[in-house]
C-alpha cells in the first residue's frame, strides 16, 4: 500500500544540464529522428554514446555512427503494476537494447501491447524498433517506447453469396419442412438415394422416382468425439453413419438419448424432430437420432453399408 | 510411350508448428532453392512450375499460382496449380512429370506447401451451404467412424494403431525436417493420451505443421549433367470417386485398389511387398496403415493388422512403410503427398540419411485426400525404365 505524500520538495523549472559534444550530437540527432552512437578507440560503438570508453577510461574517437532503428533486447524486467511517473499507464518492459550496429545496449520502455502477464513472444533477443514522437526536442524521450517488429499482419476476409440449392435438394428439404424423408430410387442400380441429388453417382444417371423413406434405421459406424461442436456443444457427443430402412447409402448424423460409450454398430435408431412450430426448411428438424427398443441388426448386415 | 523422367532435386523446408519467420513465398523459395542445388540448376534454368495445395480458404490465399509466379522463378514461364485436396502434393507432381513425360519440357519445378499456422483447417473443411448440416469434426471426426469399420471388419485388436503411432514417430527422430520429435516415444505414451475421435487417440494423428515441399523433374537429356544421383519414375497413376454413393466401400476405397493397380502395371509389379524395397503412404492416423496395406496389396484382405504387428513395416522390417517418420509426423497438408513421392525419390537415390533403407532401389510414393476419394501415386527407381 501506498501512503499519500505529505511534502513535496521541487525546484523551479527543473535543473540545467550542459550535455557536452558527444551526448549532445546524440540528441540533436535524436530530435531530427536519428539514432547514433560514438567510436571508442579500440573500435567498439557505444550506445548512449558517452565521452570516454568505459573499459579502458580512453577519450573515445570524433566518428558517430548510425544505429538502430532496429534492435535486440538482451534482457528486460516486466512492471506488472505502473507508478504513475512511469512512462505508460498498463504493464510494460523495461529493457536493454543493442541497436543493430551498436555494441552496448540502451534501457528504454518495451511496450508490447496489452498484456497483463509477460506475453510468451517476450524474451530475450527478441527484436524490436524504436517508435519516435512526432514532436521531438531532443531528450530520451524523443524515443516513445520501443515495440516488437512487424512479423504478421491480420487479415480480415469475408465473402457474400446469393446459394439455390438446386431442384433435388429443394424438394428434399420441403418434404423435411413437412416431417418427411424423401429419396430417389435410381432406376439402374435400384438403390435409393437420401438425400436425393437428381442424380446416381455411381451410375451417372439422371434419377426423378420418389420414395418416401421411415424415420428409423441403423448405426452401421461411428464415433465418439471428445471435442466440442457448435451444434454439439456437449462432449463427448456421437457423430454416426445412420442407414434408414430402405436407403442405399448412410447419411451423418447425431445420435443421442444414451450414453456415448454405450453406442454400438448395429443399433436400432429413430429420427428425433424438433417440436412442429420450430420446423423450417432445414436439416436441423431433425435433431439427432436416438435408440429404439429392437434387437441390434447382426454385422453381416450393415458390412456392406461401410 | 512416354519419354523417361527422372527426379534430379529434392528440398524441403523443416516441418513445424509454426514458421513465422517466413512468408508464405519465403517458404516455397526455400523448399525450391534447396530443390534446385541438389539438382544444380538455378531459377533460369526452369522451363515451367506447377504448384500445389490444399483448399484456399485455408490460409485465405486464393489463385496463389498468380501471387507466387514471380516467387518461383515463372516470370515469362508456364506455370499452374493443381487441386486434389489432401493427395494434391502426389498429384502436382504427377502433373509436372506429365511434362516432361509428355516430351514439352526438359526441366519441371514442382512446389507444395501448407502454413497451416495462418490457416484454420477444421473450419476450412466444414464449411457448408445452408441447405446441408454439417458437424463441425474435422478430419478426425470423419476417418473415425471408418477406422471403428475396419477395426469390426478386420478383427484387428486395439493396440495396432499404437504401434504405427510408436513406429513412425521412431523413424522421425532419425529425419532432420521431421516435425514431432518425440524421444522415448513408446505404447505407454500414446496410450496415456486422450480419445479425441474414439478410436482415434491424440498422439495417434498427425500434427499441423508448416512447410514446403519441391522437386525438380528432368528428361533424361537434363538428368545426365545432374550432379547427384537421379530417381526414375516408373510409374505414375491417380483415381477419384464420389464421396457418397449406394455400395461405396469406405474402408477399403475402389479408387485406392484400381490407381494401384495401374501404377504397379507401368512399374511391371505384381507383387509389392516382395518387389518393392519400401513406401511412403499417406498415413494421417495410425490405423490408415493396416487399411493402405491392404488397399494397396500388400497383402490381402483383413490382413494388414498382421503385417503392423510383425513388424515388417518398421525401418528394419521386409517392407519399410514411412521411414521419414510420415505424415503422423510432420503435416503440411498440402506438401503432404509430396513430401511422400519426394521421400520415395531420395530412398532410391541412397539420399535418405540417417532414415535411409539400405539398398532401396524401388519405391512407392502414395497420398490420399478428401473422404479418401482422391488418390495419387508413383513409383521410382534407381534404374532408368
Ligand atoms: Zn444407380
Amino acid at each position: 500500500m501506498r501512503s499519500d505524500v505529505n511534502h513535496v520538495l521541487e525546484f523551479p523549472g527543473g535543473y540545467t544540464r550542459s550535455v557536452g559534444p558527444v551526448i549532445g550530437r546524440f540528441l540533436s540527432e535524436l530530435r531530427d529522428g536519428r539514432l547514433v552512437g560514438v567510436r571508442t578507440a579500440g573500435g567498439r560503438v557505444l550506445v548512449p554514446p558517452a565521452e570516454y570508453d568505459p573499459d579502458t577510461g580512453e577519450d573515445v574517437t570524433d566518428e558517430f555512427v548510425p544505429v538502430g532503428p532496429a534492435g535486440t533486447v538482451t534482457t528486460w524486467s516486466w512492471v506488472a503494476d505502473p507508478r504513475p511517473t512511469h512512462p505508460l499507464d498498463r504493464p510494460f518492459a523495461w529493457a536493454l537494447i543493442r541497436l543493430d550496429g551498436a555494441d552496448t545496449a540502451l534501457l528504454h520502455v518495451l511496450d508490447v501491447g496489452d498484456h497483463a502477464e509477460p506475453p510468451r513472444f517476450l524474451k530475450t533477443g527478441m527484436r524490436v524498433r524504436a517508435k519516435f514522437r512526432d514532436d521531438r526536442v531532443g531528450g530520451i524521450r524523443d524515443i516513445e517506447c520501443f515495440r516488437p517488429e512487424v512479423t504478421s499482419i491480420t487479415d480480415p476476409s469475408r465473402l457474400e453469396y446469393r446459394l439455390q440449392g438446386g431442384r433435388a435438394l429443394d424438394r428434399f428439404l420441403s418434404g423435411i419442412a413437412e416431417g418427411r424423408i424423401i429419396g430417389h430410387r435410381c432406376d439402374v442400380c435400384g438403390q435409393v438415394i437420401v438425400p436425393m441429388k437428381g442424380l446416381c453417382p455411381r451410375d451417372g444417371v439422371p434419377t426423378s422416382e420418389e420414395v418416401e423413406l421411415p424415420h428409423t434405421g441403423t448405426v452401421t459406424t461411428f464415433a465418439v468425439n471428445n471435442l466440442p461442436d457448435p451444434r454439439a456443444p456437449e462432449v463427448p457427443f456421437v457423430s454416426a453413419y445412420v442407414l434408414l430402412d430402405g436407403a442405399g447409402l448412410t447419411m451423418l448424423a447425431l445420435v443421442a438419448g444414451l450414453p456415448a460409450d454405450q453406442v454400438r454398430m448395429g443399433m436400432r435408431v429413430r429420427a428425433a424432430w424438433r417440436p412442429r412450430e420450430e420446423w423450417t426448411k432445414s436439416m436441423s428438424n431433425i435433431k439427432w437420432f436416438e435408440p429404439i427398443d429392437e434387437p441390434d441388426v447382426p454385422f453381416d448386415e450393415i458390412k456392406d453399408y461401410l | 510411350m512416354a519419354e523417361p523422367c527422372a527426379i534430379i532435386g529434392v528440398g524441403q523446408t523443416a516441418y513445424r508448428t509454426r514458421r513465422p519467420d517466413a512468408s508464405m513465398a519465403g517458404l516455397l523459395r526455400e523448399a525450391a532453392r534447396r530443390a534446385l542445388d541438389d539438382a544444380g540448376l538455378t531459377w533460369k534454368d526452369i522451363d515451367a512450375v506447377v504448384i500445389g495445395k490444399a483448399p484456399d480458404l485455408f490460409e485465405g490465399v486464393t489463385m496463389p499460382e498468380a501471387y507466387l509466379a514471380d516467387a518461383l522463378g515463372a516470370a515469362g514461364k508456364p506455370i499452374m496449380r493443381v487441386h486434389t485436396a489432401g493427395s494434391v502434393g502426389g498429384s502436382t507432381a504427377i502433373v509436372a512429370a506429365g511434362l516432361v513425360q509428355s516430351g514439352v519440357h526438359d526441366r519441371v519445378l514442382t512446389v507444395a506447401w501448407e502454413k497451416q499456422s495462418e490457416s484454420n483447417a477444421t473450419w476450412a473443411l466444414t464449411v457448408n451451404t445452408p441447405f446441408t448440416t454439417s458437424l463441425v469434426v474435422g478430419a478426425g471426426g470423419y476417418f473415425a467412424p471408418h477406422i471403428r469399420a475396419y477395426m469390426r471388419r478386420s478383427g484387428a485388436p486395439d493396440h495396432i494403431g499404437t504401434l504405427v503411432a510408436v513406429k513412425d514417430r521412431e523413424n522421425a527422430l532419425k529425419n532432420q525436417y521431421a516435425h514431432l520429435k518425440i524421444p522415448g516415444i513408446s505404447r505407454e505414451m500414446v496410450e496415456s493420451t486422450p480419445m479425441l475421435w474414439e478410436p482415434i487417440r491424440y498422439l495417434e494423428t498427425c500434427p499441423s505443421s508448416d512447410g514446403a515441399c519441391a522437386m525438380v523433374l528432368a528428361s533424361s537429356d537434363a538428368a545426365r549433367s545432374a550432379p547427384n544421383p537421379p530417381a526414375w519414375v516408373h510409374g505414375t497413376a491417380m483415381r477419384s470417386e464420389p464421396i457418397f454413393f449406394a455400395g461405396r466401400d469406405t474402408v477399403n476405397p475402389r479408387g485406392g485398389i484400381d490407381c494401384a493397380a495401374d501404377v504397379y502395371r507401368q512399374a511391371g509389379i505384381t507383387d509389392p511387398r516382395a518387389e518393392l524395397d519400401c513406401a511412403e503412404v499417406y498415413v494421417p492416423f495410425s490405423w490408415y496403415e493396416p487399411m493402405w496395406l491392404e488397399n494397396l496389396g500388400f497383402c490381402g484382405e483383413g490382413e494388414g493388422w498382421k503385417l503392423t504387428e510383425s513388424g515388417a513395416t518398421a525401418l528394419d522390417g521386409d517392407i519399410p512403410w514411412n521411414p521419414s517418420g510420415g505424415v503422423l509426423s510432420s503435416n503440411p497438408i498440402g506438401a503432404s503427398g509430396m513430401i511422400r513421392f519426394a521421400e520415395a525419390a531420395l530412398q532410391v537415390r541412397g539420399m535418405a540419411g540417417e532414415h535411409q533403407v539400405d539398398g532401396a532401389r524401388r519405391a512407392l510414393g502414395h497420398a490420399y485426400g478428401g473422404g479418401a476419394q482422391f488418390f495419387a501415386m508413383w513409383i521410382v527407381g534407381s534404374d532408368r525404365p
